[in-house]
């Protein structure tokens, strides 16, 4: 069998990987939060460092970044992350997201949620077209690579990273899909399959500045050979596509960006 | 609690009991029978009071007590060699087995059953299964990492069979995904059998450092007793309508639900914050909550402890404040749990439940008086010897005796029989037929219920469905996983119960061992009918023996299970179905072989010979026939088999490596190829003409000890080398055409891959939607 590396792709020269490790990227932790420790090995595996940060946390501290990771947060029996976003450390992140500083924030699916609950990006997520929790491998398609978080991507570069959720179906009115379209914030578009009916096959949106991105599918799903897509359900795309997430805001923090 | 509430009940005490001997109890309706009833009353001296007959009708009931299988399941604690207990930390008895992994981790993994309440409540039925499998695991201190979900519904165009299997598996999902475990595997059967008793078991895996090991005993004078998670309710109370009868309240809801109710976010909040208590070392004895509530939950504690145990039942919190004594007692509230914790560590341990916003409430403490004492506002409810409420229950040698119908089912063999009438042969028959095994309900792809799972989360997840064992890393930095597999086949144990258990287990174990993991440890669910049956007792008591026996040739030693018995659609018995899980260890899970080829020339070897044996295969089940003997079984053909598949990956002197069992190898074959979509040309004469079998045969006969492997060229030589070595059939079938998009078998007309799939895939949408 041929021998598979265990981690991804690390900076090709020491001093590099030191400079990344110096960036330290929040990974936000609230009761019933499922990704947490996914999201923390993909900084890791980036050369970043990862920092735990709990919703009850009244001060951000310092990061240079944070991810809000999938789970089900409060259990989402109510609408998913509408609890969430009252956490007294969402209101700091909200805070530093719109500040001149522009925190970098990333969302992913439950985290999309919680950021949309926050407005800090608009529209909304309900159930599945199809009612059922759907896990599969996703075509996306990186429509802005410009943003903080997708720097690392080439404009209209299709990535295949894990999907996997209930409510993933993304609207909001014509309005604002027509200004997000023309306003280029439209992040992510699933390619071939549009796999919950979100509107226009939106999968990834950012704010007017680029510093705050949500997506429903898990890009730290794909950032190790062995066990992403390839290896799991081995039908096209690679294990590591997410990775570029990780780097790009790692690449951006040290100054490193193109 | 209110006086004004506690008052509603008409309170039994100890002393009431003693003083009125002769009140009439709801034993019956309960679920004791006489005798066993008698016997309570002669352990305490006196009647039982409201409570206490609560407490032993559901410990002593069939589900806690094993009482019809406990003189049977000795075997598997006798049936073992010093060589077996090596790795074994915990075995049997404790909520799950410990297996030592090396390098200071251990791994304890428990299969258990929630049949009958996933078929009233097929959703909360088959999720709770999930939330009590997990908590066990929880109890002895691990990290849980992983779920599997062995599934037998009722046939599969039958209309109820769609109620059941959309609720279970939504039910499954919901729970565990809410968990943030991945669910790695398991299986789907469907059989008419199971119409009216669906078979919804779950598995749990979880590691831990072998410091963090926790036990349930409640062991130290002065303890405290607590209890946190969820609040307790009415949900999950057999029997409920007599326990009403305690109480003089005609407003309270008479009928309780007996199908549990999960919190999947109570669930996930209580994993972290058990992971925290151990780190903290802040417990001394844990026990999660399932069957029979705080009943068991505090006469196993104290039972397993070194003294007894004091507890005031009023401090429980509740959902519900008209819950009597007896009711509380015997809730089935999920997401509870009980721990002990020293007097030092009561601060420390509410600071963990405070972070995470879990309830808790503390109920009393251990004591040295070798009693378990349950007050209530300080009136003596319950004073009982805990060891006979939790394990001196009664055990009875129920009559057993081999059907007069088994002679005759194992005279009825498939070959010549009406169903085989215009056995496929022709080219075009034969392509026809393969696609027919691939697209039936037993064999047909499982996506549709594995896409509603997370099989990702944790990031851990080096394999799971379709390869042949779900295989996940326990340690990031030397790649050390396990990997695990569950088998069973009814149809097979029908047949003959002893060789039936036999061949789950060497499946489970060859599925292992095929992904390139060491079988290491057993647990197993044994699914069966009524006890009482002479004829399902038989079963019962073969396939204990067949697997115990079984299991001192392979070496692997049981280390925990569940027993689930009354398992009838009416008065017909499912198939025995005893499901064998098997967990092994990969020093290194980069090295786990996967089912499916993937680069053009490699070499396609089959492993293992093959004989005319189609009784109860998945074709005669196809054709409607069910008779004869089932295939032989040869453990140390397994042994070898699994020992040539272990060094072969780790040597890296193959890519792939898939098990022949159901569907033999046609359905082996077309699953390499749709795995990665890569196909491959196959000739089998040589086969046809060493093992002196037809085309059909070799292609359908579901032979064991087999399996088909994709060797680099590069590697050929060293690995028949070694199966030569070894003395292991092994023959060169074919070759992996990344090319041609097909699956050529010499004899067979040409097989696209599309077809194949669209035929393999299309199945379960069609029925499910």
């Amino acid at each position: 069998m041929t021998e598979l590396p265990l981690i991804g792709e690390a900076p090709a020269d020491a001093s590099g990987a030191r400079r990344l490790a110096g960036a330290r990227i929040g990974v936000v932790t609230f009761p019933g939060t499922l990704d947490d420790r996914d999201a923390a090995r993909a900084v890791r595996l980036a050369g970043g460092t990862a920092v735990e940060l709990w919703h009850a946390d009244t001060e951000l501290g310092d990061v240079d970044a944070v991810v809000i990771p999938g789970g089900f947060s409060y259990g989402d029996y109510l609408r998913a992350g509408a609890i969430a976003r009252f956490a007294p450390l969402m209101t700091k992140i909200i805070d530093a997201a719109n500040s001149d500083a522009k925190l970098p924030v990333l969302g992913i699916c439950n985290g999309f949620q919680i950021l949309t609950e926050s407005h800090l990006l608009p529209g909304s997520m309900i159930k599945n077209d199809h009612l059922k929790f759907m896990c599969r491998d996703q075509v996306l398609r990186v429509e802005n690579s410009n943003t903080a978080w997708t720097l690392d991507y080439e404009a209209g570069q299709e990535i295949t990273i894990p999907l996997k959720n209930q409510d993933g179906q993304y609207i909001a009115d014509d309005k604002t899909l027509d200004a997000l379209e023309a306003e280029g914030r439209v992040v992510f578009r699933y390619v071939g399959f549009n796999p919950n009916g979100s509107r226009r096959d939106i999968a990834g949106i950012s704010n007017a500045a680029g510093n705050v991105v949500g997506l429903m599918p898990h890009p730290e799903h794909a950032v190790e050979v062995g066990f992403g897509p390839e290896s799991l359900d081995g039908i096209g795309g690679s294990d590591t596509d997410g990775l570029g997430f990780f780097t790009s805001v790692l690449n951006k923090i040290v100054g490193g960006a193109k | 609690m209110t006086t004004e509430t506690t008052k509603k009940f008409n309170i039994d005490t100890v002393e009431n009991a003693a003083k009125t001997p002769d009140v009439e109890l709801p034993w019956a309706e309960l679920g004791l029978k006489q005798n066993e009833f008698d016997e309570v009353v002669k352990v305490l001296g006196r009647r039982p009071t409201g409570a206490e007959l609560a407490m032993y009708s559901v410990m002593w009931s069939e589900h806690c007590s094993y009482k019809s299988s406990k003189n049977h399941l000795r075997q598997f604690g006798q049936k073992v060699t010093e060589e077996m207990k090596k790795d074994m930390l915990v075995g049997i008895g404790e909520n799950a087995g410990v297996t030592n992994l090396g390098d200071g981790w251990a791994v304890t993994f428990k299969i258990e059953s929630h049949n009958s309440p996933s078929f009233v409540e097929p959703y909360q039925g088959a999720a709770t299964g999930i939330g009590g499998i997990v908590r066990d695991i929880i109890s002895m201190g691990a990290r849980p990492v992983a779920v599997m979900d062995p599934l037998r519904f009722g046939a599969i165009d039958h209309p109820d069979t769609a109620r059941v299997m959309h609720g279970a598996v939504a039910g499954i999902g919901g729970y565990g995904n809410s968990l943030g475990l991945p669910n790695i595997g398991g299986e789907m059967v469907f059989d008419s059998v199971y119409q009216g008793n669906p078979l919804v078991n779950a598995l749990a895996v979880g590691v831990m450092r072998h410091e963090d090991i926790r036990l349930a005993n409640a062991s130290g004078k002065g303890n405290k007793v607590v209890l946190f998670g969820a609040r307790t309710g009415g949900d999950g109370i057999g029997g409920a309508s007599v326990l009403a009868s305690e109480s003089f309240d005609d407003t309270k809801p008479s009928k309780r639900p007996a199908v549990q109710v999960g919190d999947p976010f109570a669930e996930k909040v209580l994993i972290e914050c058990c992971l925290e208590l151990f780190k903290g070392s802040l417990v001394e004895g844990i026990q999660d909550l399932g069957a029979a509530g705080i009943s068991c939950a505090t006469s196993e504690l104290a039972s397993n402890g070194d003294g007894g145990m004091q507890v005031e039942l009023t401090s429980v919190l509740l959902r519900d404040p008209t819950l009597t004594p007896g009711e509380i007692l015997m809730s089935e509230s999920q997401e509870r749990m009980m721990a002990v914790v020293t007097p030092e560590n009561v601060k420390a341990f509410e600071a963990v439940m405070d972070k995470w916003a879990v309830e808790y409430s503390w109920l009393g403490e251990v004591t040295d008086t070798g009693r378990l004492i349950i007050t209530w506002e300080g009136d003596v409810i319950v004073d009982v010897d805990p060891r006979t409420v939790a394990h001196d229950g009664p055990v009875y040698d129920r009559p057993y005796a081999r059907p007069e119908w088994q002679d005759r089912v194992q005279a009825d063999t498939f070959t010549g029989s009406v169903q085989d009438a215009g056995r496929p042969a022709a080219p075009g028959e034969l392509a026809k037929a393969v696609t027919e095994l691939v697209a039936s309900p037993n064999m047909c792809s499982k996506d549709w219920i594995t896409n509603q799972y997370d099989r990702y989360v944790g990031g851990n997840t080096a394999m799971a469905f379709p390869d042949d064992a779900g295989v996940v890393r326990v340690d990031e930095e030397t790649g050390l996983g396990v990997a695990l597999a569950t088998d069973a086949n009814g149809r097979y144990t029908y047949l003959d119960p002893y060789h039936g258990a036999q061949l789950a287990l060497a499946e489970a174990y060859r599925n292992v061992a095929t992904a390139g993991a060491v079988p290491m440890a057993v647990s197993d669910c044994l699914n069966f009918g009524s006890p009482e049956d002479p004829d399902v007792m038989w079963q019962l008591a073969e396939a204990i023996r067949g697997l115990s026996d079984a299991c001192m040739v392979l070496g692997i030693p049981v280390t925990g299970g569940n027993v689930s018995l009354y398992n009838q659609t009416g008065t017909t018995p499912i198939h025995p179905s005893p499901v064998v899980a098997v967990l092994g260890k990969l020093d290194d899970v980069a090295r786990r072989t996967p089912s499916g080829w993937r680069e053009d020339g490699q070499t396609i070897y089959l492993l293992g010979t093959t004989g005319a044996e189609l009784d109860g295969s998945e074709w005669a089940n196809m054709r409607g026939h069910l008779g004869g003997q089932p295939p032989k079984v040869d453990l140390e053909a397994e042994r070898a088999l699994g020992e040539i598949l272990i060094n072969a990956s780790r040597d890296g002197m193959i890519d792939s490596a898939h098990d022949l069992s159901e569907g033999g190898l046609a359905a082996a074959l077309v699953e390499s190829s749709l795995r990665y979509g890569v196909g491959a040309r196959i000739a089998l004469q040589d086969v046809l003409d060493r093992d002196g079998v037809d085309l059909f045969t070799a292609l359908f006969s579901e032979s064991q000890g087999r399996a088909i492997v994709g060797v680099p060229r590069s590697e050929e030589i060293r690995f028949t080398d070694m199966c030569t070595a070894r003395g292991f059939a092994h023959i060169r079938i074919g070759v992996v055409d990344a090319a041609s998009g097909k699956l050529e078998i010499n004899g067979v007309e040409s097989l696209s891959l599309d077809a194949l799939r669209a035929a393999h895939e299309g199945t379960l949408p069609k029925y499910f939607g």
